[in-house]
C-alpha cells in the first residue's frame, strides 16, 4: 500500500491515529521497557533513514551498493568534526546538517562518477571497496595530521541544540519531563518523515521513472532520452545525502564516533532491512529497518532465558543472535523472495503469477 | 536533402568490423528497409544511429546534425527515436509508464495525455492493461506498447529494429499494419528486418545488408523481383 494513497484518501483518521501513536510510542517504551529501549527506538529511526537513503540506490535505481556506510560515516565525521573539541569548534546544527548531506552528496558523486559503466556483482565488489577504503583512511588519518583521532575516534561532540534548547539533556516541556533520546527521538522522527515525504515524491516523479528505467534496461532507457550518466549519479548522490543525513544525527546523538562503527558489517545490515522489508516499496523498508533493528536487540534477552530454563547459559546471545539473524534472511529469501511487503510493481507480478 | 545521410559509416566491436564502410540516405516521409541475414550489422546500424554504440568512421547526418560523438539521450532530443531489438520495453513498469517514458523529453504535459488517449483509443488492449506491468504483456502487445512509446516522443524518423521477432504470423500482421499507419501519418521510418518479404512489402526502397556491406539496393519492388534477393531470403529459385 502506498502512503501517499493512505493520506490522500479518506483515512485522514489512520493518519492522525497514526500520529497521536508515534507521538506517544516514546512515553509508553520508556514506561514499560526503560531508557536502553527509548535508544534503541532512536537507533531504529536512524536506520529508516540509512535504509531509505540506500532504497534510492539499489531499490529504485537497481545499484547495488554495498559501501552505502561509508557515506553515513562520512556524514557523522562531518558533525564530529565540527561540533567537538577536537578541532575546537561548535558549529550550530543547521549549518552543519547541510555541510554534512552535501559532503555525503559529494563523495555520493566520487563514487559514482568511476562506476557508472559497471552494474550487478563487478558494482558491488567496487562500492564495496569503496566502503573499507572511507573506513581505513578515518582510522589511519591521525598521522602526520591529526585529522580524525585514528581508531580513538571523537569524543565528547556536542548534542543538538536549537536555539539554547540542547537535546542532550532531560528537559522540562509543557509540565512533561522529556529525557535526551526522548527529546531525540522526536528531531529523529520529523526527519524521517522528512525523508519519507522525499521519497514519496521521487517515487512519481520523472526522476523515479527514469531511474526504474535504468534499472530494467539501462539501453532502451538512453534511447528514450534519458541522460543515464546524470540520473545514476543523481541516484548516488540522493542515496548519499541521506545517509549524510543520519550519521549526522548518529554523531551528535551517540556524543563519540570511531571507525568501528562503520564496518563492512552495517553496510550489509543495512543492506538486509531493505531486502527484508521489500526493496522499492517506502513502507516495506521502514518495517525491514525496524524489524532488523529491533529483533537482534529483543533476542539478547535468550540469554536470560536460557537462564531461567536451564540455570546456565549455553550459547553467547551475542552469537545466538547472529545465529537466528541469519536463518530469518535464508527463510525470507526463500518464502518470500521480494520482501515482506512487496514493491506496487512486484506485487502485482506475484498476483498474476498465482492467477 | 535527405532526412538522413550516412556516409561510409564503420563500427568495431574490439577487433572485429561488424560494419565496414556503409553509405545510405533515407528521405523525408518515406519507408527505407535495411534487410539481411542475421550477423549482416543491421542492428549494429541502428544502435550507432542512436549513439548507443560508437562509430570507428564515416558520417553520420540526421536533420542538419552531425551524429557523430553525440550520446544516446541528446540524439533522442532530435526525435529520432529506436524501437530497439527485442522491444525494450520496461517489463516491470506499469503500461502508463512505459508511454509516460516515451514522452520523457517533451514538456507539453496536457498534449502528452491526450496523445495517450488517442493511443488507447486506436490499440485498446493497452488501454485494458495500463496499469498492469508491462512485463505481462503478450509479446505482440510489447511490440504495439514499444510502438507508441516511441510514437510519443513525437519522432521525425523512427527506427524500427525487427519488429516481426518472436511474434506469431498473425500478431506480424496486426504490428505491420500498425507501421502502415504510421508510415501514412507521413513518419519516415528506417525498417530494420530479417523477414525480407514483410520489409520490402511495406517499404518504398530497401537496402540490402550482407557481411556488415550494403550489396544491393533501389526500390523496393526492384528488389523483390531481384534474382539473387529471390534466391538468398524469398527461398525461391
Amino acid at each position: 500500500m502506498n502512503v501517499l494513497e493512505i493520506l490522500r484518501g479518506k483515512a485522514w483518521l489512520t493518519a492522525g491515529l497514526l500520529l497521536v501513536g508515534l507521538i506517544l510510542l516514546p512515553f509508553l517504551v520508556e514506561a514499560s521497557l526503560g531508557k536502553s529501549w527509548l535508544r534503541i527506538i532512536d537507533f531504529a529511526l536512524l536506520y529508516i533513514m540509512l535504509a531509505l537513503g540506500l532504497n534510492i540506490v539499489v531499490g529504485y535505481a537497481g545499484l547495488l551498493d554495498l559501501g552505502y556506510v561509508a557515506f553515513y560515516a562520512v556524514g557523522a565525521y562531518c558533525w564530529a568534526l565540527l561540533a567537538s573539541p577536537h578541532f575546537g569548534l561548535n558549529l550550530p546544527f543547521w549549518v552543519i546538517l547541510p555541510v554534512g548531506a552535501a559532503v555525503a552528496a559529494l563523495f555520493g558523486v566520487l563514487l559514482g562518477t568511476p562506476t557508472l559503466r559497471l552494474r550487478g556483482d563487478y558494482l558491488a565488489i567496487v562500492t564495496l571497496g569503496f566502503g573499507e577504503i572511507i573506513r581505513i583512511f578515518i582510522n589511519n588519518l591521525n598521522a602526520p595530521v591529526n585529522i580524525t583521532n585514528g581508531p580513538q575516534g571523537i569524543t565528547s561532540i556536542e548534542p543538538i541544540s536549537i536555539g539554547g534548547f540542547s537535546l542532550g539533556k532531560t528537559q522540562e516541556v509543557l509540565g512533561l519531563t522529556l529525557s535526551s533520546p526522548h527529546l531525540y527521538y522526536y528531531l529523529f522522527l520529523l526527519c524521517v518523515a522528512l525523508v519519507v515525504f522525499v521519497c514519496m515524491r521521487l517515487e512519481n516523479s520523472r526522476i523515479g521513472r527514469a531511474w526504474v528505467a535504468i534499472r530494467e534496461d539501462e539501453m532502451a532507457a538512453a534511447a528514450a532520452g534519458i541522460n543515464t550518466r546524470n540520473i545514476k549519479l543523481l541516484a548516488f548522490a540522493m542515496g548519499a545525502t541521506f545517509g549524510g543525513l543520519s550519521g549526522g544525527l548518529f554523531a551528535s546523538f551517540q556524543g563519540f564516533v570511531s571507525p568501528e562503527s562503520f564496518n563492512l558489517m552495517e553496510s550489509i545490515m543495512i543492506l538486509s532491512m531493505i531486502v527484508l522489508g521489500g526493496m522499492g516499496n517506502i513502507v516495506g523498508v521502514i518495517v525491514g529497518a525496524i524489524l532488523v533493528t529491533v529483533i537482534p536487540e529483543a533476542l539478547r534477552y535468550t540469554g536470560d532465558l536460557q537462564q531461567a530454563v536451564f540455570g546456565k547459559v549455553f550459547v553467547d546471545p551475542a552469537d545466538l543472535r547472529m545465529l537466528l539473524f541469519g536463518m530469518a534472511l535464508v527463510l525470507m529469501m526463500l518464502l518470500r523472495p521480494s520482501g515482506l511487503l512487496p514493491s506496487k510493481q512486484r506485487r502485482q507480478e506475484l498476483a498474476e503469477d498465482a492467477a | 536533402m535527405s532526412l538522413l545521410s550516412v556516409q561510409n559509416l564503420s563500427v568495431n566491436y574490439d577487433s572485429i568490423r561488424a560494419v565496414k564502410g556503409i553509405s545510405f540516405e533515407v528521405q523525408q516521409g518515406e519507408t527505407v528497409c535495411l534487410i539481411g541475414a542475421n550477423g549482416a550489422g543491421k542492428t549494429t546500424t541502428l544502435k550507432t544511429l542512436s549513439g548507443l554504440l560508437p562509430a570507428s568512421a564515416g558520417e553520420m547526418t540526421f536533420d542538419g546534425h552531425k551524429l557523430n560523438g553525440m550520446p544516446a539521450y541528446q540524439i533522442a532530443t532530435l526525435n529520432l527515436a529506436l524501437v530497439p531489438e527485442g522491444r525494450g520495453i520496461f517489463t516491470r513498469m506499469t503500461v502508463l509508464e512505459n508511454l509516460l517514458m516515451g514522452a520523457y523529453n517533451r514538456t507539453d504535459r496536457a498534449a502528452v495525455h491526450r496523445e495517450i488517449d488517442e493511443i488507447y483509443a486506436l490499440l485498446p488492449r493497452l488501454q485494458e492493461r495500463h496499469q498492469q506491468q508491462a512485463g505481462l504483456l503478450s509479446g505482440g502487445e510489447q511490440q504495439m506498447l514499444a510502438l507508441a512509446r516511441a510514437m510519443l516522443s513525437k519522432p521525425k524518423l523512427l527506427m524500427l529494429d525487427e519488429p516481426s521477432m518472436g511474434l506469431a504470423p498473425i500478431m506480424v500482421q496486426t504490428i505491420y499494419g500498425i507501421i502502415q499507419t504510421i508510415a501514412k501519418q507521413g513518419i519516415t521510418i528506417l525498417l530494420v528486418e530479417q523477414n525480407v518479404r514483410l520489409a520490402l512489402g511495406i517499404s518504398q526502397r530497401g537496402y540490402v545488408m550482407e557481411h556488415g556491406e550494403i550489396t544491393l539496393s533501389g526500390e523496393s519492388r526492384a528488389l523483390a523481383d531481384d534474382p539473387a534477393v529471390q534466391a538468398a531470403y524469398l527461398g525461391e529459385l
